[in-house]
């Protein structure tokens, strides 16, 4: 009885409390309700647990564990089943997935605790937590993009949960849409696979494909095409250029919501394909360089915008859309295992990022402007205090995570070498170091603002208060994760082995920049110029927002085109909303909907209608009600029955000779 | 002997008639019986085959349609009589309820 070959009980533990908590918990109470879903969530995570302690004792010739539970879909030569696999790879989001899942469960318990519709909410959290599992378990792309579709609809679901607000159902709606495009891309790159390959199962396809001659550079093969394709929709679910739209907009939802979804895990899901499909990646140079240029465009452009924004949860989401695109930047420089890493802690101080701005929010009843905030320091410590570890976090201080997975990183496009130069490496670089200026000074911008300062709310009706620990408890559990996650490499800086990217290893099975010898100094030098960047990040933060209050406001006013332009995110969405939207519409109301619907389709089965109406309007006069014209007919059918009948053998002479 | 065509145009001439009275007349009875009288055109021509042929089946037949001449004029009379006492006329044209 070992639990890898029951691997699917995993995913089903939160689809059981879904059905649970989803058909029956509308009148149960909380109590109940939240057992169910944290219960399942957490025997999931434990379930995780064990099939990682069984699968660190597998013999590497059985890995990836493969096992194959059903055929879904089988048509001619192509086979689809429900088969789920367990590699390093999938163990570093298994162990991501449940366990920050749980945390936030654990968390959702106190957040929603005086919100409607509390049952649906964690129906819904389960449905995800299943669907996301499915995604990072599955064998084959078809049953990851169930998983990947899955999640698609629970983000759905949970940007619009306060559906009522109308600018929560729409938020809902774009993410849906948008994700829609992205997904049109990695259908067709899982065609062009199966058309290549013959198949989609994960193993074999990577056999096949491993041996092949890589896409020359600049050239569009079949690699190139295909990763180009899945990157797309790595792009949609991922919220990078020019998809990103979505994700700042989702933060309609609930903040555990944000966390979970559309911080820690979900938006990661674009990097996960592209880190399972690494074979395909480094056969295609070409679709390598645009991911890593489409990430660091974004992880740059994301976090100009952050700088500017004033609500709290928009910020968080800009530095969320930023982070991602580093990790994308690993990917396309090669560093899968950075950019693998660069998710797991990001998973750990994003989500605490967000819980803690929960607890904030939370604390001030419901207000995230951050400019009617300030001064929360002292009354919410335990807030306070873990945000702060998770800010140093992500603007890379060591010795928490966030340093070493993006140093990790900023290595990895420092020696990235392509069309035969440097240049490329050292621009990706370069911004990718600016990046972490600006993300150490929007984070820092944050905490002064919010918990610096003097109080800009009005003290006698707001009543702060700290959250409950069943809020605290995940805030300090995740703020332990982000301050020692990243310790897994801290060995390789000083000659030793990193743990994290020799247990990947065996996934990636190419040795990465890290431990090369020789380069250890360049290693120093570069973590001290990134360390430099994050404290001048902090230090313009300080002396903007704490040492001297007006002066932001002061140059806001003499950069204002600069200044509106960021605020109003580069007027994306109008852009958008002129260029697609609206001719889509204006399309779709004259086009679609007033010629070929109104005039084509209608008109077609009204004029049968019409016709039918016509004709039996005028053949209705037969039927006069004349009882003796009836008899004419009568009269006149049988005489044309008698002659059908005799005409052919009809002679004169013949009427007299019936004897 | 009488040929049997003789009987036959015999047949046939009353059915015509029988047929133009059904249609030009407007009398319920006449109409009535000008149906009768169809009927026992069939019933000559059943008997001038029985005996040409020399076999009994017309005559058998001409049996059954008496009967259910017998039969329908029971209903028909009712039903005519019904319609009398309602319209007070025996207008076969007046009957026109089910007409657009």
């Amino acid at each position: 009885m070992s639990i890898l070959n029951y691997l699917w009980i995993i995913p089903a533990l939160p689809l059981l409390g879904s059905a649970i908590n989803g058909l029956f918990g509308k009148k149960w109470p909380n109590k109940i309700v939240n057992t169910v879903a944290v219960g399942s969530t957490g025997l999931s995570f434990l379930a995780a647990l064990e099939a990682v302690r069984e699968f660190t004792r597998l013999a590497p010739e059985n890995i990836p564990w493969v096992q194959q539970y059903f055929t879904w879909i089988i048509a001619g030569n192509f086979r689809a089943g429900f088969d789920l696999q367990i590699d390093h790879l999938t163990v570093v989001m298994l162990l991501v997935v449940t366990g920050v899942g749980w945390l936030i469960h654990i968390y959702s318990t106190g957040y929603m605790a005086h919100e409607g519709g509390y049952y649906r909410f964690f129906s819904y959290l389960n449905l995800f937590m299943f669907f996301m599992l499915i995604l990072v378990l599955a064998a084959n792309y078809v049953l990851l993009f169930v998983g990947w579709e899955g999640v698609g609809l629970s983000s759905y679901l949970l940007i619009g949960f306060y559906f009522l607000r109308k600018s929560a159902a729409d938020a809902g709606k774009k993410a849906f849409i948008v994700n829609r495009i992205g997904d049109f891309g990695f259908m067709l790159g899982m065609f062009l696979l199966f058309k290549a390959f013959g198949t989609l199962d994960f193993v074999p396809l990577f056999a096949k494909a491993a041996p092949l001659p890589a896409d020359a550079l600049g050239h569009l093969g079949m690699f190139t095409v295909a990763c180009l394709l899945l990157f797309m929709g790595a792009c949609g679910k991922s919220a990078q250029l020019p998809l990103y739209v979505w994700l700042p907009d989702a933060m309609e939802g609930p903040t555990p919501v944000s966390a979970l979804i559309h911080a820690a895990t979900m938006v990661t899901a674009g990097v996960y394909v592209v880190a399972r499909s690494h074979i395909l990646f480094t056969h295609a140079p070409t679709a390598m360089f645009v991911v890593a240029v489409v990430g660091c465009a974004t992880a740059f452009f994301a976090a100009t915008i952050g700088l500017v924004q004033t609500d709290i949860k928009r910020v968080l989401a800009y530095s969320t859309v930023s982070q991602l695109g580093y990790m994308f930047l690993a990917c396309g420089v090669g560093a899968f295992s950075a950019g693998i890493f660069h998710l797991m802690t990001h998973a750990f101080f994003k989500a605490l990022l967000f819980l803690a701005a929960g607890s904030v929010i939370h604390a001030m009843g419901g207000e995230q402007d951050m400019q009617r905030m300030g001064g929360l320091g002292k009354k919410i410590r335990w807030t306070y205090l873990t945000m702060l570890t998770a800010t140093l976090a992500i603007a890379g201080f060591p010795p928490f995570a966030g340093f070493f997975s993006k140093d990790t990183i900023l290595f990895n496009a420092f020696k990235y070498k392509t069309f035969e130069s440097d240049t490329a490496g050292l621009i990706l670089y370069a911004v990718g170091l600016l990046t972490a200026l600006l993300t150490s000074f929007y984070m820092f911008r944050l905490i002064f603002l919010t918990f610096k300062g003097k109080p800009r709310y009005d003290e006698k009706k707001v009543h702060v208060h700290e959250s409950p620990w069943s809020m605290l408890g995940p805030l300090v559990m995740l703020a332990l994760l982000s301050t020692i996650g990243g310790w897994l490499v801290l060995p390789a800086y000083f000659g030793g082995e990193d743990y994290f990217f020799r247990f990947l290893a065996p996934v990636f099975n190419a040795p990465e920049a890290t431990a090369e010898p020789g380069g250890r100094s360049l290693e120093w030098i570069l973590a001290g110029v990134a360390v430099l960047a994050a404290t001048t990040g902090l230090a313009i933060a300080f002396s903007l927002y704490l040492r001297r209050p007006g002066k932001s406001d002061q140059l806001a006013r003499s950069m204002r085109g600069l200044y509106n332009t960021l605020l109003n995110k580069y007027y994306v969405d109008e852009i958008y909303a002129a260029l697609i939207v609206k001719p889509l519409l204006w399309i779709s109301h004259n086009v679609l909907w007033q010629t070929v619907d109104v005039r084509a389709i209608d008109g077609t089965v009204n004029g049968l209608a019409d016709g039918a109406l016509g004709i039996g309007d005028g053949v209705r006069h037969t039927q006069s009600g004349n009882t003796r014209s009836y008899a004419v007919w009568v009269v006149i059918g049988a005489l044309v029955i008698i002659a059908i009948i005799f005409w052919p053998s009809f002679r004169p002479t013949t009427i007299g000779v019936v004897r | 002997m009488v040929p049997t065509h003789y009987y036959l145009i015999l047949s046939a001439i009353l059915f015509g008639l029988g047929v133009v009275a059904f249609v030009f007349k407007r009398n319920i009875i006449t109409i009535f019986m000008s149906i009768e009288l169809m009927l026992n055109a069939v019933n000559l021509a059943f008997v001038a085959f029985s005996q040409a042929l020399n076999k009994l089946d017309g005559q058998v037949f001409v049996l059954f349609v008496i009967v259910v001449a017998a039969a329908e004029a029971a209903v028909g009379l009712g039903i005519i009589i019904m319609t009398v006492r309602n319209r007070q006329t025996l207008n076969v044209e007046s009957v026109n309820l089910l007409k657009l």
